[in-house]
């Protein structure tokens, strides 16, 4: 039985880290229809701030956080204005095959800028080892991983449903042209929304160092799981990511613990039978 | 017109000679490295350890320039490997073939070095079969059998441990460690309670480590490639309370490469690992390489390709003077055999059977010296043999 427990707790952290890391491409894809293959690459740009800030300017761990969100939001920014917009009308191979360029040259940029070794990070004392609770052992940080997440889908959750932007975000995405009709800026709202998730995806990949570690491959390491859960979820659906990243973190560590010898294909299964099902994901509306 | 006519002569004639000059004096050595793609820092550290030998020791031998050109295969890509070594070959006119940081591109690249007749250094791949692929391999790094053969044994008869746990990660080289360190530790007497198989790229270790926790092992014995997953598996270990001194965890060096340890911090303490070379080992040859090394490239601390490396381009260079300059694959090749140097991870001789590199096994224990957490040597197998060749 305690072993049960222990499964389910690890794989909803890991599935935890997972949904910090894909519920902005979730909602950008929802959004827009534009298919941003280099959200992982915000995560690993977020990843090197927070190295960056740890080492360099001393910061504490915590304080790291916001940072990387706001890297990853700004720069996102820029290059939404300068380059994505240009693609929004584009075909979807268009689409894909810039964005996976951009991939390539993040690599490039980060292994010329911090070369290609793992860039380890030294966590505060009280969010490493272990607790004991009932005779089981529970990772600290995973608690925190959590904690986070649940913040996280909080905020977003309560942004979308009681602000204005959120309810702006909703409409542009049930129908952009009635949306644009009734005046709203739609152009505006794609760029916060564009600039709010991949800086959540620079949150996910600053989160992430400690549990797999940053290289600067990260930005392609990230992509199948990050579209996994996208597609599990269904397209801008913040409780569809929700609910995918757990079951895909939960199936995956699950999968591993009980059956070791197809473990890691256990998550292709799964996939794989949930869109036969609903092709849409789980929470997909279109 | 007579005056045309003399200068087309002479430069037809200093362009003549400048060929032939270079024909005679240029060395070229095709390096073959997966520089792009999850294997590039692998490749990366590797080119160093070849750049700092070259540094140091000039780049003529034997009165021939040597000049380096390499190939990136992108990853454990076999094809592309024998492609590289094609190239290398017909449209460069290399003299010897080098590097291989993968097994997969040693065993593309073997064929062609055996048809072209050209010497071949490898200066990682560690799979034991990889020497038997062509008479004209030699190896400057090391074979994981080597490395956990006597590991097994010396867990048994000296470590004190009874029965153990493995999880290696699900490819060749995590295979042969399995089994070796099976053979090893079985042979001595002790017991193997389970084994399990990591995805080769697996970003989440807690199930796998869970089962180990069930089995609640003396000892588990661990092999992950390097890069992201030591930290991550270490942590992850010591998370579940699978940590010395309740359950010893055996390991190949990789899991306390500089890099991990750091990021598991206090945790690593008490892992036992089994390595051919040992950054922190005190002595003035290693002491002085791991300086120069520093001083090169910003400080990074060099590992198992960096000195695979520096090896396979000492054996280049001295087997070079040894034929004086007679780059002809057999010449190089038998001069190689029983070639013995003093490296900087200590006294290593090619095996003149087998072409396979002898040397010392370091088993070290991570402790902390002067405030710091290190990898300190417990014990040296000395003249160690890769257990694997002949036996098939």
């Amino acid at each position: 039985m305690g072993n049960i427990a222990i499964v389910l707790f690890d794989g909803l952290a890991f599935g935890m880290l997972l949904f910090v890391l894909s519920v902005g491409l979730s909602v950008t894809l929802g959004l827009m229809n534009f298919i941003n293959l280099a959200h992982g690459a915000f995560g690993m740009l977020g990843g090197y701030v927070t190295v960056l800030a740890m080492r360099q300017f001393g910061f504490p761990f915590l304080l790291t956080l916001p940072a990387a969100f706001l890297a990853a939001a700004l720069v996102s920014v820029v290059l939404e204005r300068t380059l994505f917009r240009r693609l929004y009308r584009a075909g979807e191979l268009n689409q894909v095959l810039f964005t996976i360029g951009l991939v390539f040259v993040a690599t490039a940029v980060a292994t010329y800028t911090f070369g290609t070794g793992q860039q380890p990070i030294i966590l505060p004392d009280w969010l490493r080892g272990s607790v004991e609770i009932a005779g089981m052992r529970f990772g600290v940080y995973r608690f925190f991983l959590i904690v986070v997440a649940l913040l996280i889908v909080a905020l977003v959750h309560f942004g979308l449903e009681r602000t204005r932007l959120g309810a702006q975000i909703r409409a542009s995405v049930d129908n952009q042209r009635v949306a644009q009709g009734i005046g709203l800026d739609v152009e505006r709202i794609f760029a916060v929304t564009f600039a709010l998730g991949s800086g959540l995806a620079g949150l996910g990949g600053a989160l992430a160092i400690e549990i797999v570690g940053l290289d600067p491959s990260f930005g392609f390491h990230f992509l199948v799981y990050v579209l996994i859960v996208v597609a599990v979820g269904g397209l801008g659906s913040v409780a569809g990511s929700f609910a995918g990243a757990a079951l895909l973190g939960i199936g995956d560590v699950a999968g591993k613990y009980f059956l070791p010898e197809i473990g890691s294909f256990l998550i292709y299964l799964l996939l794989v039978g949930i869109l036969l099902v609903r092709p849409m994901g789980l929470f997909g509306k279109r | 017109m007579l005056k045309k006519i003399t200068a087309a002569l002479a430069l037809g004639l200093a362009l003549g000679w400048a060929a032939t000059a270079s024909a005679q004096e240029t060395l070229k050595v095709g390096v073959i490295l997966p520089y792009s793609g999850p294997f590039a820092d692998a490749a990366n550290q590797l080119q160093a350890g070849i750049d700092l030998y070259m540094s140091q020791n000039g780049d003529e031998v034997a009165g021939r320039k040597i000049e380096i050109i390499r190939k990136d295969t992108g990853g454990p890509n076999a094809d592309a490997a024998q492609r590289a070594a094609q190239e290398l070959v017909v449209r460069d006119q290399v003299d010897i073939i080098a590097g291989f940081a993968l097994t997969p591109e040693a065993l593309g690249a073997a064929e062609i070095a055996t048809e072209a007749g050209k010497m071949m250094v490898v200066m990682n791949a560690a799979t034991s079969i990889v020497t038997e692929r062509s008479p004209f391999i030699v190896r400057t790094s090391v074979t994981i059998p080597q490395l956990n053969y006597a590991f097994g044994k010396w867990a048994f008869e000296e470590g004190g441990v009874k029965q153990a746990y493995t999880l290696v990660a699900d490819y060749g080289p995590g295979h042969d460690a399995e089994a070796s360190f099976s053979k090893g530790f079985t042979e001595a007497g002790g017991e193997i309670l389970g084994s399990d198989r990591t995805p080769v790229a697996n970003p989440d270790f807690s199930a796998y480590v869970q089962r180990v926790r069930d089995a609640n092992p003396e000892a588990v014995y661990i092999f992950v490639p390097g890069g992201a997953q030591p930290a991550a598996i270490g942590k992850a270990l010591v998370d579940r309370g699978l940590a010395p001194p309740d359950v010893k965890i055996l390991a190949q060096g990789e899991l306390t490469h500089p890099e991990a340890l750091e990021s598991m911090g206090e945790t690593a303490r008490g892992i036992i690992t089994t390595f051919h070379y040992t950054l922190e080992r005190d002595d003035p040859l290693n002491n002085e390489y791991v300086a120069a090394y520093g001083e090169a490239n910003n400080g990074r601390a060099p590992d198992l390709f960096s000195i695979g490396g520096y090896d396979g381009m000492h054996l280049i260079y001295e087997t070079l003077k040894k034929t004086n300059g007679d780059a002809g694959g057999e010449a190089l090749v038998e001069a190689a055999k029983g070639m013995a140097w003093d490296s900087p991870r200590g006294p290593v001789m090619i095996d003149p059977e087998t072409r396979d590199i002898v040397q010392t096994v370091y088993i070290r224990e991570v402790q902390e010296v002067d405030g710091k957490l290190q990898n300190a040597i417990i014990h040296s197998i000395p003249d160690v043999k890769d257990p694997l060749h002949g036996a098939n």
